[in-house]
């Protein structure tokens, strides 16, 4: 069963269900690392048409488990699209109307470059041969891949989490080419205690015996424990107690009394095997270190000067920040200090504070304030950009 | 929102004072109101902060360009003259340092414009001279206890905060209980005494 998993993660990696841009060594992928990586490959999935004058197109960033599939079934889990909730014809992003783009990030493991992908050089999975991958190289990468469509300028780029990462580092690095962003639940950098949470998460896929020094593939294996346990870890900052206690409380599962045993007991504990199980059903374990590193090395004020309204000095891009009270990982201070920066630049900024006991994750949810502010931010943005409605 | 929404006649005059393409940050932008007028009329380039969280996602879901944040705290990241003009109406008297906000507002906007309900209103005067208790009118229709307007004052004590802080009056009007303005020609006692609110144009 190991052997299967690892296999169908491995054609994902390499031969993806989704459409591949591929670059050769005419097109390196210049890295934060210092490097370059070459030939390397973005996989992608688009939604409605690009109009003409190429100006209704918005780019979708991805979290850090997330993958290209937004507004389509996931061929892997054969689940609906992570964001089809808000995305799709007819929605508050109608396909009908703007032309949205999704892409894997470079480090991922459903198509584009990763460590799960073949390195052309030995014929194996990278593992951690690939260098470090930033989110600055990801936004690199994804601009390549703006540039193969034509499209000068996107007209909104939007994601929550380390996708709202991804949101302010292209509004930082190209902000001629953003017209509006809408980065959610993020934040400028990741915090000490999101470091923490993370470095638990690595440690204990290291930890696997199974993980063999991230070369698991080579001895058909994959380091699937640890990898199961980290997501259970980080699963749970996701939520927040209230919403926990609301959910399972202290119940029992499948059980009248305590077994006075280490079994799962109580729902929870179910509740976030089954988190960890299926999680490794979809997700490459190196990678996983791999999107957990970058988000831990952004930091945008560090890059200039220790200033982050200099990250936006100048900048003309229509900001909405989305944070949630609950949100423990991203909680409002880090929009707000966002906010802030971008008041200091002059910006163009709104923010929306939703009430809700569903914690970091609920960016992800049907979140009725939320889709209001979207719905309120990007037609005023397409009307000030001129797109009919 | 500090004061009955249905009075806020001081919106017009407020736009009228404001010339097209400005750029404008309204403190207290409340449900988003005057922004909405004044993009629809005078297609300014508008931002908002607003203290209450229900007023902000109200405006953004309108596709107003509002934050949330306290006049008190979060004026000291907006830079030195970022904007045409910042508008503070009905909001003064519910700051908690009405001469430090004053302050900021002339430092973000070349101009700043200021409305305020007048506390010297006979009306006002009346009320507490006869009942011997704090006011409660149609305007103002807070109990002490439970008010959010911490620091009223009149006419003639804005005048003066305005002297303190080096700001010239570019215009003021006052507004008498109808929403008529009051004649240009009358001296600042009568004013006072006859001004239900009052906007003033302000500039250092």
């Amino acid at each position: 069963m190991a052997a299967l998993r690892a296999g169908k993660t491995n054609n994902e990696a390499d031969q993806p269900s989704s459409p591949v841009l591929r670059f050769g060594s005419d097109k390196p992928l210049k890295l934060d690392a210092g490097t370059l990586l070459s030939p390397f490959q973005i996989a992608y999935q688009t939604y409605g048409t690009l109009n003409d004058a190429r100006s209704n197109a918005i780019l979708v960033c991805h979290a850090l488990t997330g993958d290209q599939h937004v507004a389509n079934t996931n061929p892997v889990t054969g689940k609906p699209g992570w964001w089809e909730v808000l995305i799709g014809p007819g929605k508050i992003i109608d396909t009908n109307r703007f032309f949205v783009i999704c892409s894997n990030v470079i480090g991922g493991c459903l198509g584009s470059t990763g460590p799960a992908s073949t390195n052309p050089a030995t014929g194996k999975p990278y593992g951690l041969d690939l260098p470090i991958i930033t989110i600055r190289d990801m936004v690199r990468a994804q601009q390549m891949l703006i540039d193969h469509f034509g499209i000068e300028k996107l007209f909104c780029v939007l994601g929550g989490s380390m996708g709202g990462m991804q949101v302010l580092q292209w509004a930082s690095s190209y902000p001629e080419r953003v017209f509006s962003a809408l980065p959610i639940a993020t934040g400028a950098r990741h915090s000490s205690q999101n470091i923490a949470f993370h470095e638990v998460g690595r440690q204990a896929v290291m930890a696997d015996p199974d993980w063999h020094g991230g070369k698991y593939f080579e001895y058909g294996k994959r380091p699937e424990k640890g990898l199961a346990v980290a997501r259970m870890a980080a699963h749970i900052t996701y939520l927040s107690e209230a919403a926990l206690h609301r959910k399972f409380g202290r119940n029992l599962q499948d059980r009248e009394a305590l077994t006075f045993g280490f079994d799962a007991d109580f729902q929870i504990e179910s509740y976030l095997r089954h988190q960890g199980m299926t999680f490794v059903d979809r997700f490459d374990a190196n990678s996983y270190l791999y999107m957990t590193r970058s988000m831990d090395y952004f930091d945008l004020a560090a890059d200039h000067g220790g200033r982050l309204a200099d990250a936006f000095a100048g900048t003309k891009t229509r900001f909405c920040l989305v944070s949630f009270t609950s949100d423990w990982l991203f909680p409002t201070e880090e929009s707000r200090s966002i906010v802030h920066a971008l008041n200091a630049a002059g910006a163009s900024v709104s923010f929306v504070e939703i009430e809700t006991d569903r914690g970091h994750d609920a960016f992800l949810l049907d979140e009725p304030e939320l889709f209001a502010a979207i719905n309120g931010f990007i037609g005023s943005a397409a009307r000030a950009r001129g797109l009919a409605s | 929102m500090s004061v009955n929404r249905d009075q806020r006649v001081d919106l017009e005059v407020v736009a009228n004072l404001i010339p097209p393409q400005s750029r404008v940050l309204d403190v207290g932008s409340g449900d988003g109101s005057l922004l909405e007028l004044l993009q629809d009329t005078k297609q300014v380039d508008g931002r908002g902060l607003e203290l209450s969280q229900r007023g902000v996602n109200e405006c953004v879901a309108r596709g107003l360009s509002v934050i949330q944040g306290d006049a008190d705290k979060d004026l000291q990241f907006y830079p030195d003259k970022g904007f045409d003009f910042v508008v503070l109406s009905q909001t003064l008297q519910a700051t908690r340092n009405p001469k430090l906000v004053l302050d900021e507002l002339l430092r973000i906007g070349n101009r700043a414009i200021v409305s305020f309900p007048n506390f010297g209103h006979w009306r006002v005067r009346l009320s507490l001279f006869l009942n011997g208790r704090m006011p409660v009118t149609k305007d103002l229709p807070y109990s002490w206890y439970d008010t959010p307007n911490i620091h009223f004052c009149t006419i003639r004590d804005f005048v003066n905060l305005c002297d303190e802080l080096g700001a010239t009056v570019e215009k003021a009007t006052a507004l008498d209980a109808n929403g008529q303005k009051i004649g240009l020609s009358m001296p600042w006692w009568f004013w006072n005494f006859f001004g239900q609110q009052a906007v003033f144009l302000l500039r250092r």
